[in-house]
């Protein structure tokens, strides 16, 4: 049944336009670390493709089988504590194994834990399914402070990268190194998860989760479908897990917890789950506002926190969703017509929300700064928080900003329709 | 077509003494009938008479309260949807159902997978076959929706995806086929182009179809089942139904009444 095609851009097959983007990615993943090469750089870099690969993995029970998880930080948790338990044993001589190929076995645990609560959490999608996820999440959380053995209570497991076998002279000391192994991690994951959703299995996900009935009539059981997505769901969280033991060489109860659980619920909506590649935006984007950002404020989560919130109240197709609004756009050639309403738009609406947060920022320091310290500094400015006349500039230059906004967003509006209008194509 | 029962046959669908309550209320009272292989079966009744119900019955998303069902002599008691749509038994719903977001060629290249053997496979790529693509592009092509292709299902017309939901039906090869008032909220002409629809899509398979409207099933119903109260009260070649004079005492004459 695998009969090959011949005019493939119709068949969605392997053709030029399909490999372009894998190709585009690898070849940037390879060339980021000559652009940015600090080794705070590269642990960024880290991180946000250990969190790409969590969150698309996600988006395979949210975005692809309608399953909404309260608790997929488990499967990439257990997977990394096991991937440090083999690295131990690795450092103590038992086991012969190259660190490269420790992820898989991460994938491999987190796919068994999968297939003992998928067996019974994925029954009813819906309320019932968070529900179970929730508790099941709570529970292997708990147990990180009772089998202590296996999860070290509340300081976690560490280990030792650097004992395994070395590939072609790699050891994995140095942070490029991990860094080529996470990239070539990702791409394979990507684009294998990216492969499963073209699966007959990968598209009745699809179907289970838009009308679960109807396809029980087609003969398929909407149970065993989401089943298989979400042993999916836990390999690939598995992986992700296993980098993360590579990388930070440390699993805590923090792996595992309602937090982070929460908080790939978060990356991978605000990227948005209609699209396959939502959840890496919404990666990249969270990881530098966590990294870069939390350097700056202390305030950063509460930023985080409205951007989530605004994005479910407006864009509930996430950045993905609000990027492919411009398709049509695009493809009929007058996206050019959007590009100056949008500056004259969204550059004052900019402006108006960095003076807010800058009047948010005032009023922090205001309550928590130590007593008789009036002084701060702003976006690059010095200013004494406790004088009227910044407080009066930001208010002047929000409610400026927000005015100009306001007055030119028709302008933006009348731009999007003619830059939209379809002509007719019936 | 003939549509009478041949001697020795197994029926496609044969009902035993078919009841079902909703606590105390008895909707389905007692039903017997046997469609043969090849028939074009219609049942059709007043509002309120129990059709849904009875085609729910049949299909299984009901349980009964007493009585049985047989899919080619084979009991259905108990079977899932999935499984009784194995055993080759598809049907429609009333309200639309069919995959919104999915694209039309989406929604109808998924109901092929099974009946073409992919089952649960994550080691094919649906793109790659063309069997599946042509399938489907031919289930396309027999409803009229070819150039609709590549939209969003939910964004086509109200009789455009009764017609997909018709391709859905049929797409999996099944030879019992059961349409739940596929013309409700139709106007005539695009009832007269459904009902055409249904005549080509169904030849030489079983069809059970549930209709509110005697004259939409007239000429294309090779038996007719009336039913009033739970109960069938006639059951019949067309223009036999329509000459029966209880029919139309306890469901044209009401109907004619409704509109005077």
């Amino acid at each position: 049944m695998t009969d090959q095609t011949q005019n493939a851009p119709r068949f969605g097959g392997m053709n030029t336009a399909a490999v372009a983007p894998w190709v585009i990615a690898a070849a940037f993943l390879l060339v980021m670390p000559f652009i940015f090469t600090s080794n705070s750089a590269i642990t960024i870099m880290n991180q946000m493709s250990i969190t790409i690969i969590f969150a698309l993995s996600y988006n395979m029970l949210l975005g692809q089988g309608g399953m909404l998880s309260f608790g997929h930080a488990v499967y990439m948790g257990v997977g990394g504590f096991f991937c440090v338990h083999i690295m131990n044993m690795v450092e103590d001589g038992g086991l012969p194994l190259p660190l490269p190929l420790l992820p898989l076995f991460g994938g491999l645990f987190g796919l068994g834990l999968a297939t003992i609560v998928g067996a019974f959490s994925t029954r009813k999608a819906g309320t019932v399914f968070a529900m179970i996820s929730l508790g099941v999440g709570e529970l292997i959380a708990a147990c990180s402070v009772i089998v202590v053995a296996f999860f070290g209570g509340e300081e976690g497991v560490s280990g030792d990268r650097t004992y395994g076998l070395p590939v072609f002279g790699v050891e994995f000391l140095q942070q490029i190194e991990v860094y080529y192994l996470i990239a070539f991690w990702l791409m394979l994951s990507a684009l294998l998860m990216y492969l499963f959703s073209r699966t007959p299995v990968g598209r009745m996900a699809n179907a289970v989760r838009d009308n679960p009935e109807r396809a029980e009539f087609l003969g398929y059981s909407a149970r065993w479908v989401r089943f298989y997505s979400f042993c999916a769901a836990g390999f690939f969280a598995g992986i992700a897990g296993g980098l993360f033991a590579i990388n930070y060489e440390i699993l805590t109860e923090e792996n595992l917890n309602l937090t982070q659980s929460g908080a790939i619920l978060l990356i991978t909506f605000l990227g948005g789950i209609g699209f396959f590649f939502g959840p890496i935006l919404g990666a990249i984007v969270f990881t530098l506002l966590q990294t870069v950002l939390s350097l700056q404020t202390e305030l950063w989560q509460l930023y985080l926190g409205a951007l989530f919130v605004a994005t479910v109240m407006y864009f509930p197709g996430g950045l993905a969703g609000l990027l492919m609004m411009h398709a049509p756009a695009l493809r009929s050639g007058r996206a050019g017509r959007l590009v100056l309403p949008y500056i004259k738009t969204l550059g004052p609406a900019l402006i108006g929300v960095l003076a807010l947060a800058g009047l948010i920022e005032m009023t922090f320091h205001l309550r928590h700064a130590s007593l008789g310290d009036h002084h701060m500094t702003l976006f690059w400015v010095d200013l004494d928080s406790h004088s009227l006349v910044p407080w009066l500039v930001f208010a002047a230059i929000m409610a400026a900003g927000f005015a100009v906004m306001r007055r030119n967003l028709p302008e933006l509006l009348s731009a999007w329709h003619s830059a939209n209008a379809t002509g007719d194509r019936s | 077509m003939t549509a009478m029962m041949q001697g020795g046959a197994v029926a496609a669908l044969e009902m035993q003494g078919l009841r079902k309550s909703f606590g105390r209320t008895e909707i389905i009272r007692g039903i017997d009938l046997s469609i043969a292989k090849g028939e074009r079966h219609a049942v059709i009744g007043p509002n309120g008479a129990g059709k849904s119900t009875l085609f729910n019955l049949i299909t299984a998303r009901f349980a009964p309260t007493a009585g049985r069902v047989a899919l080619h002599g084979q009991d259905l008691a108990g079977m899932s949807p999935f499984q009784i749509n194995r055993l080759g038994l598809s049907r429609s719903f009333q309200i639309t159902n069919i995959f919104p977001k999915m694209t039309v060629f989406e929604n109808v290249r998924c109901s092929l997978l099974w009946s073409m053997g992919y089952r649960y496979s994550f080691w094919h790529m649906v793109g790659n076959s063309r069997a599946l693509t042509e399938g489907a592009e031919a289930i396309l092509e027999q409803i009229n929706l070819t150039a609709r292709r590549d939209l969003p299902a939910g964004v086509l017309s109200y009789a455009e995806q009764r017609a997909l939901e018709i391709g859905i039906t049929i797409a999996g090869g099944a030879d019992v086929i059961m349409l739940d008032e596929p013309t409700a909220g139709m106007s005539h002409s695009e009832t007269d182009y459904i009902v055409d629809l249904i005549g080509k899509v169904t030849q030489d398979k079983t069809l059970v179809m549930v209709e509110h409207d005697m004259g939409v099933v007239f000429g294309l119903a090779d038996r007719i089942s009336v039913l009033v109260y739970g109960e069938i009260i006639a059951t019949g070649r067309p223009d036999e139904v329509r000459g029966n004079p209880k029919v139309q005492e306890a469901y044209l004459g009401a109907a004619l009444e409704a509109e005077h």
